[in-house]
Parts: C-alpha cells; sequence; structure tokens
C-alpha cells in the first residue's frame, strides 16, 4: 500500500481553523496578524502530507487491518498479559471532564483526578501489601527506574556508599539490567537452577556488602511461583539489601498473594498489563510503582504541581504521569472488585495450566513439568533437531491461522522457547481451537517442514529481511527517491 | 458479576476436572502458605457497568472544565480535529501490542514509519525514534545519547521547563552525572556563562525554544558556542511552532526532543503525552527506543520492520544505553494523524495565530495599569507579566472559567494557543480590568 | 571453514596478524560463522587503549550483540572504518575485514597456531 506521503497532492487539505489570517478569507480578520520576526522564521515549509479528510479516514483504515488487535484473535504473548481491554474504560477515559483538565489547574479545581489516585492508591497497595504508591511512571521500564531509583537514594541517605551492585537472575527481562545500569549500579547475573528456580547457593555467594538489591519476577518469566521467595528476600535483606518485585507477572498471583508479604521491598506495576488498559500498539501504559514506608520519603514529585519531600529523588516525568491510563485501571478495578480480582487470576492460572495440559497432549515439549502459574515455555528444542523447524517457524506458521504467536525465544535460559500466556479472558473453545492448529503445525513440521520454513504464506507480506534493514537503515521516506 | 471472564463456573470446575484437580486452590499449591492472603482486599464490592459509569462520571464532574485556558507551561489546549479523536480510537491500534510479529503489524509499523518521517521533517533531523513517554523523559535520554568517557557533564539551560530540568536531574541522579545549569538573562540564556561554563568536559547544552517563559532564543550563537566547546547541542522544541519557526537542524542542533502534546493530544491532567527524540545520522545508533525500518520481504515488496534492535534492553541487557521498552505508541499515531489532517499550512495556521493572539493579550494586558511584560526579548505564544494581587485576579477569572496564567516567580506566565477568540481574550482583560476596580 | 596458517588465534575468536611491531585484529571465519549476517560494528577510536581480555569493539546481528575481545594490551593506531559502512564484509571476507590495528603492545596472551585453533572450534562445537 502506498505511504500517505504518496497519496499527498500540493494544494489539497481540510479547513479546521477558522481562516483568520488567509487572503481567502472574506473578512477582516479579528485579531491583526502580528509578523514573526524573520530571524526566526522557517525558510522551508515542512513536508506534511497534504490529503483530503476522505483519504486520511481511508489510509488509516487500511492500515488498521494490516494490524492485529486483542479485538481480532487470541493473543497468547508470555509475560505481555493480552487480555480483554474493556470498552466502559475507554468511554469513561474519554471522559471531557477527565481529558480536558490542566496539569497545573488550582488543586481544588481537579477533586475528581485527585480521588482516582487515592483510589488507584488504596486499591493497588491493597493488592501489592505495599505502603505508598506513585504513578510518575509512564511504562514498566520506567517504573523499574523509579523503583531502583528509591533504592538508590535509601542507600545513599544512610549514607551507605558501598552499595553498587544489584542482583539479577538470568532469566530476567532485559529491561532489569538496563534499568540497573542507568541507576548507574554493577550488574550481577546469577544462574537459575535447572528448573528454573533463584540458586540459593548462588544467591548467597552472591550477597555481600556491596549489594543494594535485588530484582526479581514472581511468577519467574518460565511462569512459576518461586517456593523459597521467603528464603531469598531474607537473604538480601540480612545483607543489608533492598528486593525490588518486577509486576510483570502479577496477573497471576493478583487478589492471591502479595509482593509485600514475600518480603519485597519496592514494586511496579504494569497497568496496561495487569489491569486491562489497552497497549496502543506500544504504549501509552503505566508503571505504577509501590513501595514500603522505609522507602516513602524518597519518592517522586512534579516540580511544578506537588510539594515533594526533602528526600525525594525528584521526578522522572513531566507532571504525574499517564493519567488516563490509571484512570481506566481504576474503573477496572472497580467493576472487578473484592472477589473479581482474585477471580481474574485464578482463571489466568487454570486456563493456562489447561492449554499446557493440551499442547503436551498434541506432542508439544514444556521446558518445566508441573503446574505453571499464567503462562507456560515450549521448548522447541526436541522438534528443531528432528526437522529444521524453529521456535521462529512455528510462530510465523500460527499467522496464517489468524493467531498472533506467543513471545519467542525468551527466557533466554531456554534456547528455543515459545512462552504463552492466554489470560482469563480467552473461553475454553478457543483454547481447545488453537491447540488444534498447533497439533496441526506439528503435523506439518515432521511431513512437510518446509511449508513452516516459508510461513507465512496468507499474510500481507512475507518474511522481511531484517537484515537488510538493519545493515542499510532506512528510517524515513525519501521525498527525492 | 464479570470479571470479563468467557467462561462460566461449570466450565471452570470441568477444566479442573480435566487437570485432575477439585479447587482453585490447588493450582496454587506451590506458593508459600505464609504469603497467601487471608482476609479481603482493600476493594469494594463489584460493580455493574451501569454502576461504574455513574460513579465516575460523578468524579469527572468534580473537575472543573474551564471554557478558556490561558495557563500552558508544557500542557497546552489547542484544537483536536474530529478526524484526530475518530480514527486513533480504532480498535484495532488500540488493542494492538508492539509490532513485534511483522507480517501481521505492516500498518501499525508503516504509522511509526510515517510519524518517524513527520517528525524529521519538523524538526530537519535525519532520524527519528518511535516515541518516548513525553518531553521530559526526551530531554533526559537525549542527554544520556551525548555523554561518553571524556565528556560527561551534561549543561542545563535555567531557561527550561522546571519539570524538564527536574527529570534530566533524576536520569543523572542514577548515572552520577553532573549536571551544570546555565544562568537566564532577561528570560533568555546567557550566552557569556555559557561560554564561561563550557569545559572539556561538556558532554552536551539543553536549551528549549521558545524557552519556558516563552522567549525565543538565540540558538545560532548558543549552538555556535556550543559546538565550538566541542559539545553536543541538544533543543527542546514545541511541535506546535515548527510549521513556522526554524527548525532546530536551521539551528545546528545534534539531538532534537520535545513534547508533541500539543499535537491532537488531550490535555488528561498530565498525560498520557509524547516525547519525540530526533537527531543526525552520525548519532543514529546512540538513539534509544524502537526504530521502524523500511525493507522488502520474501517476495521483494516493500515491508517495514522494528530495526537496530540489537541497540536495545531485550539483545543488550545492562550494556543497553537506555531501559525502554514500551513507549507511548498511540499518542504518536495520533500525532501524525494531527499532523496529516492540518497539513503544512494547517500548522503555520496553528503557529501563526497562537502567535499573533499571544501578541495581542500581551498588549491589551499591558495596557492595564500595573501589568507590564517581564523580559524585553521577542516571546513566540507565552510570556511572563507582572500582575499586581494575581491570586485574586486569577481567582476572578476562574470564577468565570478562565484558567489564568500561571504564578510564577517573577510575575504570571500565559499561553494563548489559537483555540481562543478574540472574544475570550477581551472577557479575559475585561474581567481583569473589572478585579482592578477598573 | 577457513584458517589461515600464516595467522595467530586467540581462544575467544580473534585473528592476529603481526606486522613489525603492529598487531593487527580481526574476527574468525568460526566467529563469523556462529554470529551469522553482522549488520554494525562497534569499533574504538585511534588512540585509545586496549586491554588484554577486555572489549575493544561489539558486532551486532539482528538479534545479538557480542563483544569482540582484544587479545593484547596496547594503543590503538588504526581502525577501519570501512566496517561501519559495510558490516557485511565481515561475512564476506572475514581475514580482509580487519577491526583494529594496535601498537605499543605491553602484554599478550597466549595465541594459537592454525591448527591447535581449528581442534579448539572443533571442542566448541561439540
Amino acid at each position: 500500500m502506498k505511504l500517505i506521503f504518496e497519496l499527498s497532492k500540493p494544494g489539497r487539505g481540510n479547513q479546521v481553523l477558522t481562516p483568520y489570517y488567509s487572503p481567502l478569507a472574506s473578512r477582516e480578520p479579528e485579531i491583526p496578524e502580528a509578523d514573526i520576526p524573520a530571524a526566526f522564521q522557517r525558510k522551508q515549509a515542512p513536508r506534511l502530507p497534504e490529503v483530503s479528510e476522505n483519504d486520511l479516514s481511508r489510509h488509516y483504515n487500511l492500515l488498521a487491518r494490516r494490524s492485529f488487535g486483542v479485538c481480532d484473535g487470541f493473543y497468547p504473548l508470555g509475560s505481555c498479559t493480552m487480555k480483554y481491554n474493556p470498552k466502559i474504560n475507554e468511554v469513561i477515559a474519554n471522559l471531557f471532564k477527565f481529558t480536558d483538565i490542566h496539569p497545573l489547574q488550582p488543586k481544588h479545581t481537579t477533586p475528581g483526578c485527585q480521588t482516582v489516585y487515592a483510589l488507584a492508591e488504596k486499591y493497588l497497595c491493597g493488592i501489592t501489601g505495599m505502603d505508598a504508591m506513585t504513578f510518575q511512571p509512564a511504562a514498566g521500564a520506567h517504573g523499574e527506574f523509579t523503583g531502583i531509583l528509591l533504592i538508590k537514594a535509601y542507600h545513599a541517605s544512610r549514607g551507605d556508599a558501598g552499595r553498587k551492585t544489584i542482583i539479577v537472575p538470568d532469566s530476567a527481562h532485559g529491561t532489569n539490567p538496563a534499568t540497573a545500569a542507568m541507576c548507574g549500579y554493577n550488574v550481577r547475573s546469577i544462574a537459575s537452577t535447572p528448573d528454573g528456580m533463584v540458586d540459593l547457593d548462588a544467591l548467597r555467594a552472591a550477597v555481600g556488602p556491596d549489594t543494594a538489591g535485588l530484582m526479581l519476577t514472581n511468577p519467574n518469566t518460565i511462569g512459576k511461583i518461586d517456593k523459597n521467595i521467603l528464603e531469598i528476600t531474607q537473604i538480601i535483606h540480612d545483607a543489608g539489601g533492598l528486593c525490588y518485585y518486577d509486576g510483570a507477572n502479577l496477573n497471576a498471583v493478583m487478589g492471591v498473594a502479595r509482593p509485600g508479604d514475600m518480603g519485597f521491598d519496592v514494586c511496579h506495576l504494569n497497568l496496561h498489563k495487569t489491569f486491562s488498559t489497552p497497549h496502543g500498539g506500544g504504549g501509552p501504559g503505566s508503571g505504577a510503582v509501590g513501595c514500603k514506608d522505609i522507602l516513602k520519603p524518597f519518592l517522586p514529585a512534579s516540580a511544578l504541581g506537588e510539594t515533594a519531600s526533602p528526600q525525594s529523588i525528584g521526578q522522572v516525568k513531566n507532571f504525574y504521569g499517564n493519567f488516563l491510563v490509571v484512570l481506566r485501571a481504576v474503573a477496572y478495578l472497580m467493576t472487578l472488585g473484592n472477589s473479581g480480582v482474585r477471580e481474574a487470576a485464578q482463571t489466568a492460572v487454570l486456563n493456562a495450566n489447561y492449554m499446557k495440559q493440551k499442547m503436551e497432549q498434541a506432542g508439544y515439549v514444556c521446558a518445566y513439568p508441573g503446574i505453571c502459574m499464567h503462562e507456560f515455555v515450549l521448548d522447541l528444542a526436541k522438534l528443531k533437531k528432528e526437522t529444521g523447524v524453529s521456535a521462529l517457524d512455528v510462530a510465523k506458521s500460527m499467522l496464517d491461522h489468524g493467531i498472533h504467536p506467543p513471545t519467542m525465544y525468551f527466557p533466554l535460559i531456554v534456547h528455543e522457547a515459545l512462552m504463552f500466556e492466554p489470560t482469563e479472558t480467552e473461553s475454553r473453545e478457543v483454547i481447545d481451537e488453537v491447540c488444534e492448529v498447533m497439533a496441526g503445525i506439528l503435523k506439518t513440521a515432521y511431513e512437510n517442514p518446509d511449508a513452516c520454513h516459508t510461513a507465512p504464506h496468507d499474510t500481507v507480506i512475507g518474511r522481511p529481511d531484517e537484515t537488510k534493514a538493519a545493515r542499510n537503515p532506512v528510517v524515513r521516506y525519501q521525498f527525492d527517491a | 458479576m464479570s470479571s470479563y471472564l468467557c467462561s462460566t463456573s461449570d466450565e471452570r470446575q470441568a477444566m479442573l476436572a480435566e487437570l485432575g484437580m477439585k479447587s482453585m486452590d490447588d493450582l496454587f499449591v506451590d506458593v508459600p502458605e505464609e504469603v497467601m492472603i487471608k482476609g479481603p482486599l482493600n476493594l469494594p464490592n463489584p460493580k455493574s457497568e451501569l454502576e461504574i459509569r455513574r460513579t465516575m462520571e460523578s468524579l469527572a464532574d468534580q473537575n472543573v472544565r474551564f471554557r478558556t485556558i490561558l495557563r500552558g507551561a508544557g500542557a497546552e489546549r489547542h484544537y483536536i480535529p474530529a478526524a484526530v479523536t475518530r480514527i486513533t480510537s480504532n480498535e484495532i491500534f488500540v488493542t494492538a501490542y508492539t509490532p513485534y510479529q511483522a507480517e501481521v503489524s505492516q500498518g501499525i509499523l508503516q504509522s511509526i514509519f510515517e510519524y518517524q518521517t513527520m517528525i524529521c521533517e519538523l524538526t530537519g533531523m535525519d532520524v527519528s525514534n518511535a516515541s518516548v513517554y513525553d518531553g521530559g523523559t526526551a530531554a533526559a535520554e537525549a542527554a544520556a545519547m551525548c555523554r561518553d568517557r571524556k565528556r560527561s557533564k551534561i549543561l542545563v539551560s535555567e531557561t527550561s521547563h522546571p519539570d524538564v530540568i527536574g527529570v534530566i536531574k533524576t536520569y543523572c541522579f542514577g548515572s552520577n552525572t553532573e549536571v551544570v545549569m546555565v544562568p537566564a538573562k532577561d528570560g533568555v540564556t546567557d550566552l557569556d556563562a555559557l561560554k564561561s561554563l563550557l569545559a572539556d568536559d561538556s558532554a552536551c547544552f539543553y536549551v528549549q525554544q521558545p524557552n519556558f517563559f516563552g522567549m525565543l532564543e538565540d540558538c545560532g550563537a548558543l549552538g555556535e558556542a556550543v559546538h565550538a566547546a566541542g559539545a553536543k547541542f541538544v533543543m527542546g522544541v514545541n511541535p506546535a511552532t515548527l510549521g513556522v519557526l526554524k527548525s532546530p537542524r536551521d539551528y545546528g542542533a545534534d539531538v532534537a526532543v520535545g513534547e508533541a502534546q500539543p499535537l491532537g493530544l488531550p490535555l488528561s491532567w498530565g498525560g498520557p503525552y509524547l516525547g519525540f527524540m530526533a537527531c543526525t545520522t552520525a548519532m543514529m545508533r546512540k538513539l534509544p527506543g524502537r526504530i521502524v525500518g523500511e525493507t522488502t520481504d520474501d517476495k521483494g515488496e516493500r515491508a517495514f520492520v522494528l530495526t537496530m534492535q540489537a541497540r536495545e534492553q531485550h539483545i543488550r541487557r545492562e550494556k543497553a544505553s537506555s531501559n525502554i521498552c514500551s513507549n507511548q505508541a498511540l499518542c504518536a499515531l495520533t500525532a501524525s494523524v494531527y499532523l496529516a489532517e492540518m497539513g503544512p499550512r494547517g500548522l503555520a495556521e496553528v503557529g501563526q495565530q497562537s502567535y499573533s493572539k499571544a501578541h495581542y493579550l500581551a498588549n491589551e494586558l499591558c495596557k492595564i495599569e500595573g501589568i507590564k511584560l517581564v523580559h524585553s526579548g521577542e516571546f513566540f505564544h507565552e510570556f511572563v507579566t507582572t500582575l499586581p494581587d494575581s491570586y485574586r485576579v486569577l481567582n476572578a477569572l476562574e470564577l468565570k472559567g478562565i484558567l489564568g496564567g500561571l504564578p510564577v516567580k517573577d510575575g504570571v506566565l500565559w499561553c494563548v494557543t489559537e483555540f481562543c477568540t478574540k472574544a475570550d481574550l477581551d472577557e479575559a482583560v475585561a474581567i481583569i480590568k473589572e478585579a482592578y476596580g477598573k | 571453514m577457513n584458517f589461515p596458517s600464516d595467522l595467530l588465534y586467540a581462544k575467544s575468536h580473534e585473528w592476529v596478524r603481526k606486522e613489525g611491531g603492529t598487531y593487527v585484529i580481526g574476527l574468525s571465519d568460526f566467529a563469523q560463522d556462529e554470529l551469522g549476517d553482522i549488520v554494525f560494528v562497534n569499533l574504538p577510536q585511534e588512540g585509545d587503549s586496549v586491554t588484554m581480555g577486555e572489549a575493544f569493539s561489539d558486532v551486532e546481528s539482528v538479534k545479538a550483540v557480542s563483544d569482540v575481545l582484544s587479545p593484547v594490551s596496547g594503543t590503538v593506531v588504526a581502525v577501519n572504518e570501512e566496517l561501519m559502512d559495510d558490516p557485511a564484509k565481515v561475512n564476506a571476507d572475514c581475514y580482509g575485514a580487519w577491526f583494529i590495528k594496535v601498537e605499543n603492545v605491553t602484554e599478550e596472551e597466549e595465541l594459537l597456531d592454525a591448527a591447535a585453533y581449528e581442534a579448539h572450534c572443533a571442542a566448541e562445537k561439540e
């Protein structure tokens, strides 16, 4: 299809504003046009598209049809929690008395917005077992950054300058080590046990007077809860470090168990995963951060809009965070209520175990046996060895069946990994159908592996040449080409 | 009540039975007993959609929605065309994930490619990323791009937005980087002070155009001084002005960043907004976040993919320069639809009207005794005036549904956009006169 | 797989050619094959010092990034900037596509000859 720039024709466009200074205006301008001093004026107009609104509408509708949303089908991306995004939350997030409120209005003119944050803090502290919360972080990684800075500020406030290392298991999301490095810490990676858990001996060997803290996802990235969690957090605390909970997988245990009770001092939540706010093709999210009382004095605050504690780390974002995202999450939490939150987590875990069993029955190999939490990892090493068909080939084959592939090649400790997270908002029939499709793909892999190597066949493009894109980056439209 | 589950409790019971389990508790046997929640959560009872709607609408009704807004300071009420709101609320755009699976994500990928192109056109830069959280984080990430072993200090103009300064300082607290504030003189950066502060260890200098006080900085001279010292020149710009104002490239910027909320995004009490980042080809590999590139598929057709991913955290881990993963994709889409709907003439009109109307208001205000401009240079669509008894005057405006300027150190910072009519501005001026008893 | 006999090799898969006091360093055929299509090469600058056993460069493929370790300690006197524009050369001609030239070498690790290195690669492949 064409790019919007290729639809552009000089002179086309839409009169959105009142033609205020245009020579086309048949009336005198209301306010005299003031001359922008020549020294600051642009010589050449930006080459923005010149299109009619009808062309614009059709262009974006075509783009939407060439995309895949939760509304299009099963979306089992592991660690991403692609659950259904309720419509009522969208309606509420479009109310003018939320959307048309200036962040620097006097406080007494925004009690509704403030109540939304107060409710969000109350509900989410209850779910996480934390004492206070900030909504300034705009995404999960941003929440990690904020949380680790709280730990840094805590140690600094005690004059404990020698703590320079953050411990991260080798199964962690890449954001964890990247975050620790951004916060000026050395990263110490510790190996997992063969069953994917934190190796307690390795952990004991890793801690010391330089330990600032630990970053951990629980359930972890293979979809298992760490049975030794209390011992793990105790080891860190005994060494004088603090424990950070990565909330990416909270959907498995919300309403069931709380990070605060597991010994974590600070956590982030992905409101765009666990609390149903939509992903928007990559964002905006919200990475709310909760902490125990000992870290509360260090929470961020906006320079312009709020009064910060003298020990605050400052601010991590302008104003107060992605308000409309938090608003949606509050509406969701109110809908689910006390019983619904737990029920959602239970069903997410049930669906994952049900699907895992079906996949095993279909002949797939799970990387880790036993009960899983909200997600499970397939290990396709055997398939690859026997047929040459890789995890990538299987994922691409799924596309021809209208199913979004699971997370591929993560966690890194499983080499041919496919990680499925069906979420609670899928029915048994959908899971059954998907498992049937997966059984069919497995059969094809053995009978006609080439069909898998060349998949997908029914999508708007075939496999793109990623090497070419990276070697010779073309990252904007070339008007002269 | 609903948890948006698809299955009935009977169906769930049947699924449990197939797993050889009796109750949901059997699924959680690995969770240590000590951490299991015993009592109820801190949540109310479940609510119906109707109840939610009423509850949330009544919360919304507690907020005051101003008829006229004369306050900016990093969040501006511009007109949002209907096409922008309608097109971007498409359920597919709203609910899609990050476009990791290119074959079923060409639409999202192409929209980002188009966004990147538009940002490059506005800023004059070569490369744009797919967005970051907001203008503050964009500035902080830009500073990180410029830092290396030899050049480690970040210089920031005091005329920048206080929140942006705050975010830069917080990021630099993280990376143990020193921030040096460059003082202002008459509302703009003090060029001589900048020259004396620049040194061999300066990584970059950050300045905003227009700056926090609405003033137009002499960015040509600032950029020259920065480059003469071997540092990088980072500019924060308001994209709504770039239909008429010189681009960062025109001033020789190495990195251009900014807050793109003015491009079709509602005020939303501060977020979600949109941080954009663009740079020269020479700095492309240091640009954080996702970038979409053009390539071909296995049939030779044009295709788009996320590219240069080895820069990012999921591959480079602790060696990545940024941890960013989720960004503000839907906001970037919104900005693109806005720019395409407005076109080059529409955007120029936004800039020209904002400029003219702000100058009209400034003129009218300064006719009132006791009110005068605090700074003497050129301003764009924001400006600082003295405002005696400002609390009472702003309150008088508020009672009539007008959000007046923001109280700042030396007076009140006003902002006018194309949204306001002459009648709106005349009304505000009349109320202020009345408040002074004139 | 090609292992020219006039070169020496590090166990971490860099090759070294000694030209008088100058050490020319690149990536071996085994390394480029394992990495797959290389899409970008990060290089140090002339005048930088390199340390034996530490990374002086990294190479990116589409989905991975790998450090390139220096077999010697010394000063970088030349950098093959051509690789920045054409990283595919590392795949196409890995022994022509040198990365850096190092002088003032103060220490060097125990390097393998072609036969020993070939055996080392075979063992690693197991």
